[in-house]
């Protein structure tokens, strides 16, 4: 398998009272068409490293790979105007809050839209066309009603397939779910990542789900990626995950409570064994 | 576990909870003994939260009997109440007031109901939650997440009180810290012999945590079942049924041939 996106040393910094602290540590990874999961816990680079990827790191913050490329382009030698032709067309994002990732004044029919024709070029009657057929495969069940919305007068589980919607209507290659689930109750949570899932295989797409559920991850991904303040401590396939035997991994495993609990105490994690984060 | 099923920490019966003209819980009965952990789960919106509200006097519009340890609630504020029932909520940030140190918000409901001793019980609060006697004079903002939750229930047990409402206390904390938590929280109930009743929606807390659960959809409670039936899905309605599944049921379980 050739890979579709291809990661080397990759290192993402900010300014700090104390100088310059790295967020992500020289991570690399290799990608092809399948499911990578990256799991730890809150403040370890998740979102950092995803965002990398899209050349999203906001100033003053920084980022600089050894390599970065995805389907034969370099990404780093992309101007930013060729960043944005890739952006959305062929690699997505899906944030944690939709509310929040979507335009408040404009109507989520205009906004799937806007996502599609800023890509391809079509007749006013395909737009409308592509645009309910892709509500449709969201499971939205009346799109006509829905497409007359602002995100405001839509429930979180709702807005959360609509941004799926945007974000795949495109086709793109890779999507990248950053925590997609994580503002949504656990019956919609299912129901979303189920979407996604199907979504990505029958696109032949391939997927960074972003998350720090590790079970949730096991669940939706082949592979996983474990970090750690920065860095990637741990990999596996997802299937291996309860074999892991790196102790930060085995920890956190150790700390999730089980439907069949029995413990009569979970076992915590020795912060200082890691520098006390 | 042991509690003494002929005492009743918390009764609801026939309770409806309304917003304005809405009616957003019904007919919702409830009993929780004591020192008994019960949880409410349910998908969002059902009226997990209100029914916590109510109890606690900040839903005034509800009908039906509300009453804590035998003593019915009414509808107006009741100071005394607060001795006997606290609440915790999901969000520690949104609850501590941003200008206050530790210190002030663990002394503040000692000073309000005439306690003594003050400084000698923050100080013992804050051993019992965990917290090092360094962070007595920080603000929130300089404790983490999990920290501020500790803040915030070492707050709601000043007064001593004998049953606690939790609001999805451990929701917006990493699973590492919703161990220590959890762990906390086990262990403030067996010394103290408190009574839970908790919001949470994530069942393997309920199997850690509780002994029942009531499954809550659009402001009716559809199951009351023993937290054991998470360990083989044997739960009666098909709305709980299908949330066990989305939660994935026991995986533990389903490896076994
Ligand atoms: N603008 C910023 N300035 C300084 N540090 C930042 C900034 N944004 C993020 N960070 C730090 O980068 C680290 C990694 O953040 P992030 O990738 O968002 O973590 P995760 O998604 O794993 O929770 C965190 O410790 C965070 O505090
Ligand atoms: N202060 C309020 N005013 C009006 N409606 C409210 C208020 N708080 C909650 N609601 C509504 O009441 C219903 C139940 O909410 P809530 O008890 O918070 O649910 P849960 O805790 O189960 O998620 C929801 O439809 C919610 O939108
Ligand atoms: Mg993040
Ligand atoms: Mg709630």
């Amino acid at each position: 398998m050739t890979a579709l996106l291809e990661i080397e040393n990759l290192r993402v910094s900010f300014p700090t009272a104390s100088g310059r602290v790295e967020v992500v540590k020289g991570l690399s990874l290799s990608l092809g068409r399948e499911r990578l999961g990256i799991v730890g816990e809150s403040g370890s680079g998740k979102s950092m490293t995803g965002r990398a990827i899209l050349r999203l790191i906001r100033r003053p913050g920084r980022q600089q790979a050894d390599r970065m490329v995805f389907d034969g382009i370099d990404l780093q030698a992309r101007t930013e105007r060729g960043m944005r032709q890739l952006r959305g067309a062929r690699i997505s994002m899906i944030m944690q809050d939709p509310k929040f990732s979507l335009n408040p004044v404009m109507t989520v029919g205009d906004q799937i839209a806007e996502a599609l024709v800023t890509h391809e070029r079509l007749p006013r009657r395909d737009v409308r066309a592509r645009v309910i057929e892709m509500l449709h495969s969201v499971r939205i069940h009346d799109p006509e009603r829905v497409m007359d919305l602002y995100p405001h007068e839509v429930s979180g589980g709702m807005g959360q397939r609509i941004m799926i919607a945007m974000m795949l209507i495109p086709r793109p290659d890779l999507l990248i779910a950053d925590e997609p689930t994580s503002a949504l109750d656990v019956s919609v949570q299912a129901q979303v990542l189920d979407l996604i899932d199907e979504l990505v295989r029958e696109k032949g797409m391939a997927l960074i789900l972003i998350s720090h559920d590790l079970d949730l991850v096991a669940r939706y991904c082949d592979r996983i990626l474990v970090m750690h303040a920065g860095e990637v401590v741990g990999a596996c396939a997802a299937r291996d995950l309860h074999k892991a035997s790196h102790p930060y991994t085995r920890g956190l495993l150790a700390a999730v409570p089980r439907m069949e609990e029995t413990r009569e105490e979970l076992p915590v994690l020795d912060r200082s064994a890691w520098g006390g984060t | 576990m042991g509690w003494n099923m002929s005492v009743t920490a918390i009764s609801l019966q026939n309770l409806d909870v309304s917003y304005g003209t809405t009616k957003v819980v019904q007919g919702v009965n409830i009993e929780v003994a004591e020192g008994e952990s019960f949880a409410l789960v349910g998908e969002s919106g059902s009226g997990k939260s209100t029914i916590l509200r109510a109890i606690a006097g900040l839903a005034p519009d509800w009908t039906g009997a509300i009453s804590v340890l035998g003593a019915a609630r009414g509808h107006q504020v009741d100071r005394d109440f607060a001795t006997r029932c606290q609440m915790v909520f999901q969000d520690p940030y949104g609850s501590l007031h941003p200008r206050k140190t530790v210190d002030a918000v663990l002394s503040e409901p000692l000073l309000v109901h005439g306690f003594g001793n003050r400084s000698a019980r923050v100080a013992e609060m804050l051993a019992a939650v965990g917290l090092d006697q360094r962070f007595r004079f920080r603000f929130p903002h300089q404790l983490s997440g999990g920290q501020r939750q500790r803040v915030a229930i070492a707050r709601a047990l000043m007064l001593e009180p004998k049953v606690m409402l939790l609001d999805e206390p451990t929701s917006a904390l990493d699973v590492s810290v919703q161990a220590e938590i959890l762990n906390l929280l086990k262990k403030l109930r067996r010394q103290q012999g408190l009574t839970y009743l908790m919001v949470t929606h994530n069942l393997p807390v309920v199997s850690f945590m509780c002994d029942r659960m009531a499954i809550m959809q659009k402001g009716r409670v559809v199951e009351i079942a023993p937290a054991t039936a998470l360990h083989d899905g044997s739960f009666t309605d098909p709305y709980s049924q299908s949330l066990y599944a989305a939660s994935g049921g026991n995986p533990d379980r389903k490896d076994q041939p």
